[in-house]
């Protein structure tokens, strides 16, 4: 059986340019109850966080641990 | 299959670092600071559980001078339809105070008045319990010092999946790490369980997922552990089911607005209940005046000061939950313009709201020694945060004495391999069912069938389904990596769990507590109501019931008390201001 791919919008936003995962910060990863973020390369070797699953609860310690203030969390769409 | 199997001795561990689990090791250590204390969580402790964010308030604080330890026993008693064993109430009731006071030494501080005292609102029908937190985002941070202070042994993202047990005792837990799938075998000689309510349940009219009123990650496990590992349950046919926002996940009124002069309004604004506090027959009110002609519900602030509505937004949209204000931005609704739609969450189970959880006593003993439960997944009705702590703290003070005398059990090997082969399952696959869908499925049917008010015929259609829907997540779930797998253990969780909401719903043919086991075909039988329902596991591997008597009262109840919260709807509707 394949598995589909279906597009979706995320709630948790990154600003790149604010994001320090090139300096080795995992605070948003590390600590998000449901564990949706990692960090990801982009195409020019930065590394950035991201949120990698559609599995959001929408409770902001990503947005309020952030030191750079890098993340901001919107409510999903379905329910916004 | 090979062995590869990470061992670990402890004296204790506790899996659930969220609210009762981070209090009961401290404690256990206080007791006794040679001891080896591990507390595990599928998170990571600075942020997990139901308070991740903090939490705006007590519900449930029995204060000297504001309210004592028998008049708040016979609150709880008679907000729980009498079925109530007053044991542990009781004793949460004289010691909370206690608690209290350690948190506020923790740095979690409480509204005080101008004189100092503590400034406790009434929101209940008879006492006065509930203390405002100002700076009750600082819970999480506040606990955590006091963790490495203690020097507890902390594991994150291993998530407890199976409970061992040996000479009629707990031996310990298996874990699996949830990024790597590696195994850990944790032996202790006391397990204390705080791994919340089982809240992804029933599934969010909006059909995400994850919408959940409780926090996702609390998806059953430690209902499911418990009754695998043989222990009871208690009053499983009793649901949580909270008057919420409509859409968004957080709690409308009660604590925070309720003494600041908001309330609960049908569409013309007017008030339907006498009080808002949150109860079976609250509920009952709540869902017949959204089905009828002056529905839906909603929260009415419109009515306050400036000032009033600005203190009430400034709490709620900062603490416990605060992305509300994003949700309210993004919809364009104003408290001060408008009142603001609510509707009923979907159902799960959680003691503080339906007493349903795994059945302790009141040093937090579940029915297998050893083995310990405390916050929303132990059966201490109205428990809420300061519950979890304080039961919590009786767990870990229980568990370091019961240890003294034992050494740790032995346990057949064979479980842990069996428990390695049931795990693994899906990663053994090359295609099949993705977790998602399962857990989409079973919440889906849970909405379908179990929802009250409860049919008979209905329920008893969700265990065919459910019986489906589990041959399909045995024989064919299929997971690619360690995070889904994670999403398919939890996926079994929920099926246990709806499969134990079904059975226990269909055992108690009366209607009791309001909303919360409405079985429309059967009235209120007072022969045979007046009991607890215990769920275990049967010799077939499906649920078991039993009634057990409710334990003689500490606190006598009077006659014309006992039917305090039935008088829920006001009598002459009072017109909106």
């Amino acid at each position: 059986m394949p598995l589909a791919q279906t597009a979706t919008t995320v709630p948790v936003i990154i600003n790149k340019d604010l994001c320090i995962a090139d300096k080795g910060c995992t605070v948003c990863v590390d600590v998000c109850p449901l564990d949706v973020l990692r960090i990801a390369t982009t195409d020019d070797g930065d590394k950035t966080a991201y949120m990698k699953f559609d599995e959001c609860w929408y409770c902001m310690p990503c947005e309020a641990d952030c030191p750079t203030d890098a993340v901001t969390v919107n409510l999903p769409y379905l329910l916004k | 299959m090979t062995r590869q199997v990470l061992e670990q001795e402890y004296d204790i561990v506790v899996i659930g670092g969220g609210t009762a689990g981070p209090m009961a090791a401290i404690k256990a250590k206080e007791r006794n600071r040679n001891l080896r204390v591990l507390l595990i969580d599928k998170a990571n402790v600075k942020r997990s559980g139901a308070i991740s964010m903090g939490m705006d308030g007590l519900n449930n604080a029995v204060i000297p001078g504001h309210a004592t330890p028998e008049q708040y026993t016979k609150e709880i008693t008679i907000a729980n339809d009498g079925i109530c064993d007053q044991a542990a109430v009781y004793r949460y009731a004289a010691e909370c105070y206690g608690i209290i006071e350690e948190l506020d030494s923790f740095g979690i501080r409480f509204q005080k008045d101008q004189n100092g005292e503590y400034d406790v609102k009434k929101v209940h029908h008879i006492g006065t319990y509930v203390l405002p937190m100002p700076n009750g985002d600082t819970v999480k941070k506040a606990l955590y010092r006091q963790l490495r202070k203690a020097r507890i042994n902390i594991i994150n993202r291993f998530m407890a999946t199976r409970l061992l047990t040996g000479e009629g005792r707990v031996a310990g837990a298996i874990c699996v790490n949830t990024r790597t799938s590696e195994f850990l075998v944790v032996r202790a000689k006391a397990v204390i369980m705080g791994l919340g309510a089982a809240g992804r349940l029933g599934l969010p009219t909006s059909g995400y997922l994850m919408g959940t009123y409780e926090n996702p990650t609390n998806s059953g496990e430690g209902y499911s552990m418990a009754y695998h590992a043989g222990a009871g349950l208690a009053n499983l046919e009793c649901y949580q089911i909270n008057p919420l926002i409509k859409d968004y996940n957080g709690p409308a009124c009660a604590y925070v607005a309720g003494p600041m002069g908001g309330y609960t309004a049908n569409a013309k604004g007017e008030r339907f209940i006498e009080c808002d506090y949150w109860s079976g027959q609250m509920m009952q009110e709540f869902f017949d005046e959204l089905q009828g002609g002056k529905g839906p519900v909603f929260l009415k602030l419109n009515h306050l000061a400036e000032e009033t509505v600005a203190e009430i937004e400034r709490v709620l949209h900062i603490v416990e939950r605060p992305t509300r204000g994003h949700f309210h931005a993004g919809r364009g609704t104003d408290y001060r313009k408008q009142m603001i739609e609510m509707h009923i969450s979907e159902i799960g189970f959680c003691s503080g709201h339906s007493a349903s959880g795994v059945f302790v006593d009141e040093h937090a003993r579940t029915t297998i020694p050893g083995l310990y439960a405390a916050g929303d997944m132990a059966n201490v009705p109205h428990n809420y945060m300061l519950g979890a702590f304080t039961n919590g703290a009786f767990a870990g003070l229980d568990a370091a004495e019961f240890i003294a005398d034992v050494d740790f059990a032995a346990f057949d090997q064979g479980e842990v391999d069996a428990e390695r082969t049931r795990v693994l399952a899906p990663t053994k696959r090359d295609d099949g069912i993705p977790p998602n869908q399962i857990e989409y499925k079973t919440r889906r049917l849970v909405n379908d069938y179990l929802q009250p008010p409860k049919v008979t015929a209905k329920m008893e259609l969700a265990q065919q389904r459910f019986e489906e829907v589990r041959d399909d997540m045995e024989q064919g779930m299929y997971v690619r990596d360690a995070h889904e797998l994670m999403r398919a253990l939890e996926a079994s969780s929920i099926l246990d769990c709806a499969d134990m909401a079904a059975s226990a719903s269909l055992y108690r043919t009366e209607s009791r507590w309001g909303l919360y086991h409405n079985r429309v075909e059967y009235e209120r039988n007072d022969e045979d109501w007046f009991c607890h329902t215990i769920l275990t596991k049967g010799e077939d591997g499906k649920p078991a019931h039993a009634k057990r008597p409710v334990q003689p009262y500490v606190v006598e109840i009077a006659e014309d008390e006992k039917d305090a919260y039935y008088k829920q709807r006001v009598n002459s509707t009072v017109a909106a201001e």
